[in-house]
């Protein structure tokens, strides 16, 4: 058995809005083991972003437990779940998120900045070789409005590695960019899980579920399907396969 | 949360946008160099009034004779007797407080030499005279105390009344110039000190021993009045009361009865001076003090509109571990940095200013360090003043809405 990297369970989530409650999660299960791929999915609606808020220790659930490798987090203070970012979680996001005008390797440090155990050589090391595993080795000193779309996110899948996450959550990772692009990015990350790292994709494009290991489709805060994808396809083969662009 | 970071953090976020920094700053730089440029006016004038104030002998103390009432008739001070000759050995051997001690009588005549005369006043006192009243000798030298033992015919001369008397530039020393009459040899000739504030010429003077100017001149045996020096000018007002103890136990007064004699010191006239010049000072250092809270306002304004403009990258730093007491103190440390900075180049500008001020204008200035002290103490306050607020903002974000934040 793997080891259990999230473990979800009966797991709620009410807001209060004005007058009305509205359950975003309404009991909500599930484990994820260690080197798993795992899409989440669901329409707007669905609860996939209140979910994603509680798997990265943005939000704490109503009701039900979380516990992020192996430690129990919904009773844990603002400063403590800072903390459970610090160390367990590297997000990407849909818009890559980077500090403007500032370089690849200064963006990739960020998270490295808020660990007083890392000196700054070790930060500095730590972040040219995050940017070296996403292939932009050769793009350390550049800004990031130097750079393409493509790139500012391997810059974002960097910054999640660089503090050696238990688990990557990447909120629509490709949502903005071209197809080709997001084929590339969707390497990189089966690339990351070939070399076993954990990542939680959330996405509404059903297509990206065919290059993961398993796939959670939530529906009015409940889960509608949890399946295990027994035939990956290699986002790599893919890519290949994409018609050469021929920009005029 | 290791400061040496969190400073990295706040640096690479001020060089990230080094206009908005530099125009955030623009309004420190202006409060301090008014601040530093005003002060300096201000202190300026304070100076060239006081240097003038202690070119007439500062610490001074002059003791007359007073308070006396003939049949209920007050007399004019320079009739009366009441000082002798005793009370200024009393003063000189017993003061503690006073550093120089000289007899003072006057008389105003005519000086001739010759074909030339000049109307002047002679005054009769004692070697000590020149270190009261910060005189020098040009040259020749100082009448030796034999002389004054000895009422010697001697005499030391102004410029003017060299000027009048020695019209061809001749040597005065050693030449024999008549005082009413009486000759008087020139034994020396005085540094030139100029008019003082209250328009008088300070060179239109002849000094000569008391001895002689008593007992050749006026004929008398009182003295018209003492001058003396305070050791140091705050020690003024104890020098005065010593004296004053000294001269009520050789005048003999029971305690109740009035002083027959009157003390007045530079004091009072440099307090007044002081208390225009230091109204002044205020005045010019209110202006100025307004400019700097504008400039913390200035500094707030930005803070907090870049709160609002940083919300994403706030979040951003919340999603990937940094905790609310961090983004305050980079904030604040933002906020700190650049007042600071804005702090240094405002004293430099000021200096700039002030020099400025006294090249063009050419009015005194003069930049005090605790005037460079308290603008920068005032914009470092102000940077944790008005950071404080726009920090805390930023530290009380969601990180869930902060990050979604368009």
């Amino acid at each position: 058995m793997a080891k259990p990297i999230i473990e979800l369970e009966n797991v709620k989530r009410e807001f209060i809005v004005g007058e009305e409650v509205v359950r975003a999660l309404r009991g909500v299960s599930f484990t994820i083991t260690e080197n798993e791929f795992v899409t989440i999915m669901g329409t707007s609606g669905s609860g996939k972003s209140t979910l994603l808020n509680l798997l990265g220790c943005l939000d704490t659930p109503t009701s039900g437990e979380y516990k992020l490798d192996g430690i129990p987090v919904r009773s844990m203070s603002k400063n403590q779940r800072a903390g459970m970012r610090m160390r367990k979680i590297g997000f990407v996001f849909q818009n890559y998120n980077l500090l403007a005008k500032t370089t690849a390797v200064e963006n990739v440090e960020l998270p490295l900045m808020y660990n007083p155990r890392v000196s700054a050589t070790e930060r500095r090391a730590r972040a040219v070789e995050a940017l070296k595993a996403v292939g932009l080795g050769d793009r350390l000193m550049h800004k990031s409005n130097q750079m393409s779309g493509g790139q500012m996110q391997r810059v974002a899948i960097a910054r999640a590695l660089v503090n050696n996450p238990a688990v990557i959550l990447a909120d629509e990772a490709t949502g903005n960019l071209d197809t080709r692009t997001s084929f590339e990015i969707l390497t990189l990350f089966q690339r990351l899980h070939a070399e076993g790292r954990t990542i939680i994709f959330v996405t509404h494009n059903p297509e990206i579920a065919q290059y993961s290991s398993r796939n959670i489709v939530l529906k009015d805060g409940r889960i509608k399907e949890d399946t295990i994808n027994n035939n990956i396809l290699s986002a790599a083969e893919t890519l290949a396969s994409l018609p050469v662009q021929n920009d005029d | 949360m290791n400061f040496a970071n969190l400073f990295k953090i706040a640096l690479r976020a001020i060089a990230g946008n080094k206009l908005r920094a530099f125009l955030t700053m623009l309004g420190i730089i202006i409060g301090v160099a008014s601040v530093i440029t005003m002060l300096a006016i201000g202190q300026g004038s304070k100076r060239s009034i006081q240097a003038q104030i202690s070119e007439m002998g500062s610490n001074m103390i002059m003791i007359h004779p007073g308070g006396d009432r003939r049949g209920g008739v007050r007399q004019n001070s320079a009739d009366m007797q009441t000082l002798k000759l005793e009370d200024y050995e009393s003063i000189k051997s017993e003061a503690q407080l006073l550093s120089a001690v000289s007899p003072s009588v006057n008389s105003s005549g005519q000086m001739i030499r010759g074909n030339h005369n000049t109307p002047t006043t002679i005054y009769g006192i004692s070697e000590d005279h020149l270190t009261i009243r910060q005189l020098e000798i040009q040259d020749g030298e100082m009448f030796s105390e034999q002389e004054v033992k000895t009422a010697a015919k001697v005499c030391l001369l102004g410029k003017t009344v060299i000027d009048e008397l020695f019209p061809n530039g001749e040597d005065p020393v050693g030449k024999v110039v008549r005082f009413n009459s009486i000759p008087f040899t020139v034994v020396g000739t005085l540094v030139p000190k100029g008019y003082n504030s209250m328009g008088q010429d300070q060179d239109n003077i002849v000094l000569a021993p008391y001895t002689s100017v008593m007992k050749r001149i006026l004929a008398i045996t009182h003295l018209q009045g003492i001058n003396a020096s305070a050791i140091k000018e705050e020690l003024t007002d104890k020098a005065i009361e010593e004296v004053t103890a000294i001269l009520r136990r050789n005048h003999k007064l029971a305690e109740g009865q009035a002083d027959n004699f009157r003390i007045r010191s530079q004091q009072e006239l440099s307090e007044m001076m002081n208390s225009t010049t230091d109204m002044m000072t205020v005045l010019l250092g209110c202006v100025a003090g307004i400019s700097l809270i504008v400039g913390g306002i200035g500094i707030m304004n930005i803070m907090y509109v870049s709160v609002t403009e940083r919300t994403k990258e706030i979040g951003l730093r919340m999603s990937v571990g940094a905790r609310g007491i961090d983004i305050l103190s980079q904030f604040l440390i933002e906020a700190i940095l650049i007042s600071i900075t804005g702090g240094i180049i405002g004293v430099l500008v000021g200096a700039g200013c002030s020099y400025l001020v006294k090249i063009l204008a050419a009015w005194p200035v003069y930049i005090q360090l605790w005037s460079v002290v308290l603008s920068f103490v005032v914009c470092t306050v102000t940077g944790i003043f008005f950071g404080w607020y726009p920090a805390k903002k930023a530290a009380d974000l969601d990180p869930i809405e902060a990050i979604r934040y368009e």
